[in-house]
């Protein structure tokens, strides 16, 4: 494995993405399709997991540090803490009515959009000769400089307005949870 | 490990995800699994930020490394995005299932039919 810029295609890079991609789509399955919904909840955290791997193995490592912060932090944290507050162990985690048309639709769903994914001729970076891939190179190799000054620069006004949509839905998770 | 194998790991969390948020009755199940899609596209918007040629870029091959470095991280600064929208978005959707837990006693989403009456 080459570390820096480049497009790794080693033998032990392959392995370790299959491993992690295989692993997390077998936990979501499992939490939409176990009876215990703490037991869901947990396997969210081993999703999580898996795609902050899978940010990592694409050079996306500041994501990766932000997807185990946020989502394997704090996120999963409320939503187990939801989960115990509001059990109702005995009825478990069913499905209504419609659940066979909704399986159909969403297998519909993946199959057109892996077959666009499959049938798209790709414009790749490692294969277009005109960039300039020592640039592209560099870029990759330490991505978090340039997302802070892409943050504070291009997108000043997007990451403003984030940290405004953050207050509203803290006033409003406590206005909604208050008690009467 | 290639643009499409990253793409297509992506959509088939998304499909799992979309199935478990149409079909279950309960609201966190259904928010997990709304989780669990905002995480597939992250995947896919990263992915696409790595193996992809910007169109930026395609259409003026001859830019500046200033601009080479703008578009190849837009997908990274938009899953940024998306990880803020879903931490707002999870915090208040729970905060919803309290009240209606607290309202009603019921965390299913087939309970909540108070404007069908």
């Amino acid at each position: 494995m080459i570390l820096g810029g480049g497009v790794e295609a080693s033998l032990f890079t392959d392995i370790i993405f299959w491993v992690i991609a295989i692993s997390s789509i077998i936990a979501a399955i499992a939490v939409v399709q176990l009876k215990d919904l703490f037991r869901a909840a947990l396997f969210l955290v081993v999703s999580f997991l898996g795609v902050a791997g899978l940010f990592v193995l694409l050079r996306a490592e500041f994501l990766a540090a932000v997807q185990l912060v946020i989502y394997v932090g704090a996120i999963s944290v409320l939503v187990i803490f939801a989960v115990l507050m509001t059990a109702d162990v005995e009825e478990g985690n069913p499905s209504h009515r419609f659940r066979v048309p909704v399986g159909i639709i969403a297998a519909l769903f993946g199959a057109v959009a892996i077959f666009v994914v499959v049938a798209t001729d790709w414009n790749l970076l490692e294969k277009s000769d005109a960039i300039n891939n020592a640039a592209v190179s560099r870029v990759f190799e330490n991505t978090i400089p340039t997302i802070a000054s892409l943050l504070m620069r291009n997108f000043v006004l997007a990451f403003e307005i984030a940290s405004v949509v953050l207050l509203a839905a803290i006033i409003g998770a406590l206005a909604l949870i208050r008690e009467r | 490990m290639s643009l499409e194998n990253v793409l297509i790991v992506g959509a088939i969390i998304f499909s799992i995800g979309l199935y478990g948020a149409l079909s279950k009755r309960n609201a966190i199940t259904v928010l997990m699994s709304i989780e669990l899609m905002f995480n597939a596209v992250n995947i896919t918007a990263v992915a696409l930020s790595r193996y992809v040629v910007p169109a930026g870029l395609a259409q003026d091959p001859q830019a500046s490394t200033d601009e080479i470095v703008n578009f190849l991280l837009t997908g990274q600064i938009f899953a940024v995005f998306i990880i803020t929208v879903a931490a707002a978005e999870v915090a208040l959707g729970l905060a919803i299932v309290m009240a209606v837990y607290r309202n009603r006693d019921s965390v299913f989403v087939t309970d909540v039919n108070l404007m069908k009456k």
